[in-house]
């Protein structure tokens, strides 16, 4: 057994941190760290600096374009680029649908649609789920009725992540409604252009807009974009959720917003002393970081094993939102009543106003409310849950 | 980096699993604990004779030398047996205290009669007044003429009444609480003016008030350096403390695994009542609180030899809070889940809890840690 990093994973670590370091915008690192508002443009921009350089799908096969690192290196990258507060890679194309395509899709479907992923020429949503279809995804009720060289499409998509910049969304559909309802389920390719297709935005807890319903109203789809056979989209689903699995425990984010958060109690005062040293507070903090330093272990023995990943992998699914939902907590528990004032304006990178507060509180409590999310989408914690204990327990 | 063992360790750890597995059942054990000794030496002789009572010493003192990854091999194991026999006090404590403190020539008495199983430890730390505090030391050891004069009260030594040889912490200087003025002795159990009053533990492991009173040892009898025992002190509890933790993830999983067991089998409403949700969801969390916990014995099995002190002291303070809180969870879960008979002393379940509540009280609980993980920052 041996703990360490090996000298070439060390230097690589090296080589990702410089690169990062003198490639991340600036006033993108800055909305992250600060936590302002991101835009599209924020995504587009490093992700293409990450395609220049050849990193932007390191989870793809080499023949496409990927990286053909190891899962550590992965990990490392992840954890470099988290920490260092450059966006996330926006996951629904390059880490969602391109591995679909590139196992089941069509000749076409490759040559057309994985180099504009690749290059974010192409912004790509999610269509999974519906009004009445969330964790019972199989559910689905969005009909695709063949009529010729076309599907038409009615139906409503939901929790569409920045459905309002997609230029394309994937989407589960129902081609047949008389057999088993995982068997009539097909998976889709729709251009987020056609006419009949409506995005109504959602405004969540923090007043963002980051989610959207998808309305289809007798939309036009080219046969030519269902992927791989009719009826076995069930089948390409389940692949795609079982595909991405390491960067689901966001250790490099956790470790940055616990710094952060540290830094934050250490300027707040309680009693005329800086918060962190409160042993209650201060504990609570502990807590947290124990927690997040298991996580981490526990994320690279799932890396380590020589085996692909398994239903284990909830484990970080799991731990790895308690962990983001706890900092969130208690950064906005840190700042105390500067939680109160709601500026939604002052999220604004370009906002020049006078701000109520330290800077640092100003977000406090919409990332916490906003942070709700984590332990629901990506299937709720309770499904994984439920995963975990049919899969490993065998209960 | 990497997780895998290797194959001598691997060996080591099957070879102990079947052994424990085979000879050291829940009948067996209580059978074991009965009478007043509270373990076997029978166990005992086949521990030595397998290689584990020198697992962690240098071939020079009749060890193995072994690295600290061994011995949580070792624990894990013994925890998933709730294994009484006195490993932690003799080898792991006491063994580390005289390993790291002794002269030469201590060492060479010493360790190759442990590895041998010839000779019992038990360490000496902690006091009435102390809970979990090293540096807090009221025993003094008065200097007379060549050697030294012991006086004072040592609280919950583990196996203290069947340890040939004591591993004391008194004062040479300074005041009750202070870092310096700390010495280690090395002296009999028999000596005359110790007294010993043993008793149970709730885990079914033997421990002992000491007192001493007038206890005259020679020069010989001090372990390491007069006055700055704290520093060496800390790093064997250090490593005593990642033992814990390492034995703590066996039992955890032990418990799990006959947690998960019943709730396959046991019967209610006429379907198995693993099969609802509300207990499916529970059983989940015992598992990933074990994962979890595991993570940090590992990282602490590792960093515990950490030259920065600091970095040993906050990983191994981590891995302790962690056990200590998952390790009260588990045991609480398990004995809810097996319903009436969680709380029956005929199933070994409860005596699982109770070895992992026990754990959290030695050497420093969930508390104390905290405490440390802070001032280790």
């Amino acid at each position: 057994m041996d703990l360490n990093y090996t000298k070439e994973e060390q230097a690589f670590r090296e080589e990702v941190r410089s690169f990062v370091h003198d490639n991340l915008p600036k006033d993108i690192a800055d909305k992250v760290l600060h936590h302002k508002r991101l835009g599209k443009d924020d995504w587009v921009r490093w992700q293409k600096i990450l395609f220049k350089k050849g990193w932007v799908a390191p989870n793809w096969p080499k023949e496409y374009g990927g990286c053909a690192w190891t899962p550590i290196q992965q990990h490392i990258f992840d954890e470099e680029c988290g920490y260092a507060g450059a966006p996330r890679v926006m996951p629904f194309g390059l880490v969602m649908v391109a591995p679909v395509i590139q196992h089941f899709g069509s000749k076409w479907q490759k040559e057309y649609f994985l180099p504009r992923i690749l290059s974010s020429e192409d912004w790509w949503a999610q269509g999974y789920s519906e009004p009445g279809s969330g964790s019972d995804l199989a559910s689905v009720k969005t009909r695709a009725v063949r009529q010729g060289d076309h599907y038409i499409v009615d139906g409503q998509k939901t929790w569409t992540t920045l459905g309002q910049y997609a230029d394309m969304i994937f989407c589960l559909v129902r081609t047949d409604t008389t057999v088993k309802k995982q068997e009539g389920i097909s998976f889709l390719l729709i251009d987020m252009k056609s006419p009949g297709i409506t995005v109504r935005p959602i405004i969540t807890l923090d007043e963002e807009h980051e989610v959207n319903e998808v309305f289809f109203d007798n939309v036009k789809v080219p046969a030519a974009n269902l992927v791989g056979d009719e009826g076995k989209g069930w089948t390409y689903a389940k692949f795609l959720l079982g595909h991405e699995r390491t960067g689901i425990a966001r250790v490099g984010e956790s470790k940055r917003e616990l710094e952060q958060l540290k830094a934050i109690a250490g300027k707040q005062l309680r009693n005329g002393k800086p918060l962190i040293e409160d042993p209650r507070f201060r504990d609570r903090v502990t807590a947290v970081e124990v927690e997040l330093m298991a996580l981490e272990i526990t994320l690279l023995r799932v890396l380590s094993s020589r085996t692909k990943p398994g239903p284990e992998a909830s484990i970080l699914k799991i731990k790895g939102t308690d962990v983001q939902q706890a900092l969130t907590e208690l950064t906005m528990e840190a700042v105390g009543p500067y939680a109160l004032p709601f500026r939604p304006e002052a999220r604004d990178a370009a906002w020049k106003g006078e701000p109520v507060g330290p800077e640092y509180a100003a977000s406090a409590a919409a990332v916490y409310f906003n942070y709700r999310k984590t332990s629901i989408y990506g299937g709720s914690n309770e499904i994984q849950r439920n995963i975990i204990s049919q899969m490993v327990l065998g209960l | 980096m990497d997780f895998i063992f290797s194959d001598e360790q691997q060996q080591l750890r099957d070879s102990l699993q079947k052994y424990i597995a085979k000879e050291y059942g829940f009948e067996a054990r209580k059978a074991i604990i009965a009478p007043k000794q509270g373990f076997s030496d029978k166990v005992w002789a086949q521990f030595a004779d397998m290689g584990l009572l020198g697992v962690a010493f240098d071939e020079a003192h009749g060890g193995f030398s072994g690295t600290s990854v061994d011995t949580m091999l070792v624990m894990t194991e013994l925890g998933r047996g709730i294994v009484v026999e006195p490993y932690f006090s003799t080898v792991v404590l006491g063994g580390s205290l005289v390993d790291l403190a002794g002269s030469e020539a201590q060492k060479q008495a010493v360790l190759p009669e442990v590895a041998q199983g010839k000779l019992l430890l038990a360490a000496a730390l902690g006091e009435p007044d102390s809970r979990y505090e090293l540096n807090c030391v009221e025993t003094t050891a008065r200097r007379d003429g060549a050697g030294y004069v012991l006086n004072g009260h040592k609280a919950v030594v583990l196996h203290g009444e069947s340890a040939d040889k004591l591993v004391v912490s008194a004062r040479t200087a300074g005041g009750a609480r202070e870092a310096k003025g700390i010495s280690l002795f090395l002296l009999d159990r028999s000596a005359a003016g110790v007294a010993v009053q043993a008793y149970r533990t709730i885990d079914g492991m033997r421990a002992a008030e000491i007192r001493f009173s007038n206890v005259k040892v020679g020069a010989d009898a001090v372990l390491g350096e007069t006055d700055n025992a704290l520093p060496v002190l800390e790093r064997a509890a250090d490593f005593a403390v990642s033992a814990l933790c390492a034995e703590a993830v066996g039992a955890m999983e032990a418990l799990n695994a006959a947690t998960f067991e019943y709730l396959k089998t046991r019967q209610q409403f006429g379907r198995p009542i693993g099969s609802f949700q509300a207990l499916q969801h529970r059983a989940v969390d015992m598992m990933i609180h074990c994962e979890q916990s595991r993570s940090l014995a590992l990282l602490a099995s590792v960093k515990v030899q950490s030259e920065d002190p600091n970095e040993r002291k906050r990983t191994v303070s981590a891995a302790k809070i962690h056990i200590g809180r998952s390790g009260r969870a588990i045991g609480e879960e398990a004995i809810q889940l097996h319903g009436g008979m969680g709380v029956s002393n005929e199933l070994a379940a409860g005596h699982y809890a109770k070895r992992l509540a026990m754990i959290n009280a030695t050497l420093g609980d969930v508390e104390h840690h905290f405490e440390r993980y802070a001032s280790a920052a």
